[in-house]
């Protein structure tokens, strides 16, 4: 009963997706406040029915109800309960239902945060959010309904996949589709302005705070998925150009882009055009990639030969919101002027440059990423596009892109004279220049790239300290000086430093690290740099649903014992497959890796071990430039800002009303 | 002119979106390797597990062998592993080219999902894979007992291509060479 009751209250939601697609649109066209006051309740409803559904699949889950064929498929009683919880999302047709569920809860907090806004403008905004929402739910009730029986129900489920049993991937996947879905909100924004014909700089700091707040969650989300792939994987690598880490990475670098090409619209009424675009492909690239990884096609296209409408149906909702958005923004871009003009020394240029290299980085993964299905599609087989495409393309996008992320902030908008940008820049070109020499000096024979690395993660990070030092200097007390500054510099500066850090870990993980493949029986002893490995043994496990065989490995220095890791090789009972528990002594200068491999007989096993300086650093830098987007957010400026313009706009709105009721 | 560039991004979308629907419908194909019919090129390339020691096609004439290029990099080479597993259980001999890999990566990815191959060359440089055309990995090639390319594969064998193409081949081959 409960889950047709959950599948009931999904058509609700698409009825009520329904009214907000067009009675919103529609009134706001025609300026009928009657039909555009449908948009936030519509919103609000179709969210509470989503949450019966996504509860609903909830609910067969923690029962065990095996009658329903997506539970039975992807759960087991042995599961642990929130195990449980988490496969609601682990396969297909329930993340596409924590995808709809993502994007009502986006709509309702434009609901409750966008009262300043004009009204035509908000209806417009959640009408576009409402079509979107529309082509989703078909899509989920259409071809991936998750309620659907099975007759006679199995008295067993066939279990979550292994890989998917992982505290961090009950949070992975929730925080990625925030970002993802996060930024149909700007998607809305940027067609909704279309709509209306009205691009300024107002529409342009309406969106900035959403388009950060997106970018966040995806940050987040990227560096938990890269986290996670380190310690289960087992291979001790932090990111591997997979087709579905591209997915993600891809969004994520337009989304970048955004942020800062949405500055300059604000700031000064430049860039309107490109910015919308970007706004636009932003939201695009999330749901292709979405589409890619979750209709399996990038894996086979031919995953979608057992149900051929899927396909299609994907392939329609994608033409009709990027196609239709891509057509609105033929038509209608041509009418928006772009104001300001700048020098060729100007923030507005460095913030130019840094659109087209993260562009360009973007259309670089797309590339290695369709270039497979592309093949593929004309017959020629599938590949894989890997890591040394990626390696090679990358870093010559990512040096010039770090020479200017410390420069831009120093910048004036308009223009600045190049004497003025020198004095600027002495410290940080001081402190750049000293490590260039120190490092050199030091690390001459073992890597350039390393010199190079750490070199521009100093330059980096020292133009971000001086973007904060060069506001406060000359105050009389500095530190006041320091906490007055707008939020939104100090989030820039700390989201720069965390560039700086990732940087850091990056190099030295590369240049640094040691690893060594060996076997070894219980007593031996390996020695890697200060540190030696003991294995003292192993012994088997029993968890709740897989056995595994966990090795005593002790690590000593200078002959006293820091720590004891206990990697496992453990086989889950229904799946029969074998995964890799890697023990990790993590801190904040090195990590201890121990990777169990295959028992070699006579009690020998083989062993991966790693040491790896800095790598944590690489997920400190993605944490820190999330802290940087969410003080951004706090900025007072947006709400104090959005509630003036409303002031002086009530008196002509409420005329404009009486107008229209009339 | 400017109204021009303002359709471009939904030209090139329109561009992707043909791709998309093409690789819905169409069923993969094959392509004719100019390399079909023609004597393999030989290859002599380190080991990938004992650097010291190399790795040379020759040292398998005479029988019916699968030539796969693989790294630890490639996804589609994890899908289609299980199959050359498979392959390599009913005596099927099948030589690795680790097509511009890390020797720790491709040793990791080879503890983890098996090892099919009776040799691995270690190809860092792709040197063995522009004698062999390589365009994409995966690719397999069948060799008879001449030592003649009968088959490329381009992709990930799949169940399909295994049971329809790849098994029977080999079997004829065998049968071909007895007679």
């Amino acid at each position: 009963m409960i889950p047709e009751l959950g599948q009931f209250a999904l058509l609700l939601a698409l009825s009520l997706a329904f009214a907000q697609a067009i009675f919103p649109i529609y009134g706001a066209l025609r300026g009928r406040v009657e039909l555009m006051a449908v948009a936030v309740p519509a919103a609000r409803g179709q969210f509470v029915f989503i949450v019966c559904g996504f509860a609903a699949l909830a609910y067969a889950f923690l029962t065990n109800d095996f009658s329903v064929a997506y539970v039975a498929a992807n759960s087991n009683t042995a599961l642990p309960w929130y195990y449980r919880f988490a496969a609601v999302w682990g396969a297909h047709e329930g993340s596409l239902l924590l995808w709809v569920l993502i994007l009502a809860v986006w709509s309702v907090t434009v609901t409750v945060f966008s009262r300043e806004l004009p009204v035509a403008f908000r209806s417009r905004v959640l009408g576009v959010m409402g079509v979107v929402s529309c082509g989703f739910l078909l899509f989920l009730l259409a071809t991936s309904d998750p309620f659907t029986r099975l007759d006679p129900a199995p008295l067993q489920g066939r279990d979550l996949n292994p890989l998917l049993q992982d505290p961090g991937l009950v949070m992975h996947p929730p925080m990625l589709y925030m970002g993802y879905v996060g930024f149909c909100v700007a998607f809305s924004f940027a067609v909704a302005a279309l709509l209306g014909g009205r691009l300024d700089s107002a529409w342009a700091r309406w969106s900035r705070p959403w388009t950060t707040g997106a970018w966040v969650f995806l940050t987040i989300g990227i560096a938990m998925g890269s986290y996670w792939a380190y310690y289960e994987l087992g291979w001790g690598g932090w990111w591997f150009w997979d087709p579905v880490e591209n997915a993600s990475f891809m969004p994520w670098l337009a989304g970048t882009a955004l942020i800062h090409s949405l500055a300059v619209t604000e700031k000064r009424g430049a860039f309107k055009r490109w910015t919308v675009l970007l706004a636009i492909l932003t939201f695009s690239l999330s749901l292709l990639g979405t589409f890619l990884v979750r209709s399996g096609v990038l894996t086979s296209v031919h995953a979608f030969a057992t149900d051929p409408l899927r396909g299609v149906f994907v392939l329609g909702l994608l033409v009709a919101v990027v196609g239709g958005s891509l057509a609105l923004y033929a038509w209608r871009a041509a009418k928006v002027r772009s104001i300001g003009r700048f020098e060729l020394l100007s923030r507005e240029t460095m913030l130019l440059l840094n659109n087209a290299v993260l562009t360009v980085a973007a259309a670089t993964v797309l590339l290695g990423t369709l270039y497979p299905l592309a093949m593929d599609a004309f017959g020629l087989g599938q590949v894989s596009v890997g890591e040394p495409y990626f390696n090679s393309v990358f870093l010559p996008l990512g040096i010039p892109l770090l020479v200017l992320v410390a420069i831009g902030p120093l910048l004036k908008w308009k223009g600045e004279r190049w004497p003025d940008l020198m004095h600027k820049l002495r410290g940080p070109l001081l402190i750049a220049g000293i490590a260039l020499l120190v490092l050199t000096w030091w690390l001459w024979q073992v890597s350039l790239g390393a010199v190079l690395g750490i070199t521009l993660a100093v330059w980096v990070a020292t133009g971000s300290f001086e973007a904060l030092r060069e506001r406060v200097s000359g105050r009389r007390n500095s530190f006041t000086a320091l906490r007055r500054l707008p939020r939104s510099i100090v989030g820039m500066a700390l989201a720069h430093l965390g560039l700086a850090v990732f940087v850091a870990g990056v190099t030295a993980v590369n240049t640094f690290e040691s690893s060594r493949d060996l076997q070894m029986r219980p007593g031996d002893a390996y020695t890697v740099g200060d540190y030696t490995f003991r294995f003292d043994g192993t012994q088997s496990i029993q968890g709740p649903n897989y056995q595994a065989t966990e090795a005593r490995v002790e690590v000593l220095r200078d002959g006293k014992s820091i720590t004891v890791l206990h990697p496992q090789k453990r086989v889950y009972q229904v799946q029969r497959s074998p995964m890799t528990e890697a023990a990790i002594d993590g801190g904040i200068f090195r990590d201890m890796f121990v990777a169990l491999g295959e028992p070699l007989g006579n009690e020998a096993w083989s062993f991966r071990i790693r040491l790896k300086p800095l790598v944590r650093w690489i997920w400190f830098g993605a944490v820190m430039m999330a802290i940087g987007g969410v003080i951004c957010i706090t900025d007072p400026r947006y709400r104090r800002l959005l509630a003036r313009e409303a002031a002086t706009r009530q008196s002509t709105v409420e005329e404009r009303f009486s107008e229209a009721r009339t | 002119m400017k109204r021009y560039l303002l359709l471009l991004p939904l030209i090139l979308f329109g561009a992707v979106a043909v791709m998309l629907a093409v690789g819905l419908t169409l069923n993969t194909s094959q392509v004719n390797s100019p390399l079909v019919g023609k004597p393999a090129p030989d290859f002599q390339a380190p080991s990938l597990q004992i650097p010291e020691r190399s790795v040379r096609l020759s040292d398998l004439n005479g029988q019916v062998v699968l030539v796969n290029i693989w790294a630890s990099w490639c996804t589609t080479c994890r899908q289609e592993h299980p199959y050359l597993m498979a392959l390599s259980e009913q005596g099927v001999p099948i030589y690795g080219i680790d097509y511009k890999d890390e020797r720790p990566k491709a040793l990791a990815w080879l503890e983890q999902y098996g090892n099919a191959y009776r040799a691995i060359a270690f190809d860092a440089q792709g040197r063995v894979g522009m004698d062999w055309g390589v365009y994409g990995v995966p690719e397999t090639y069948v060799i008879d007992r001449q030592g003649v390319i009968r088959h490329k594969h381009i992709g990930a064998i799949t169940a399909r291509s295994l049971r329809e193409q790849l098994q029977p081949l080999i079997a004829e081959l065998r049968r071909e060479g007895e007679s």
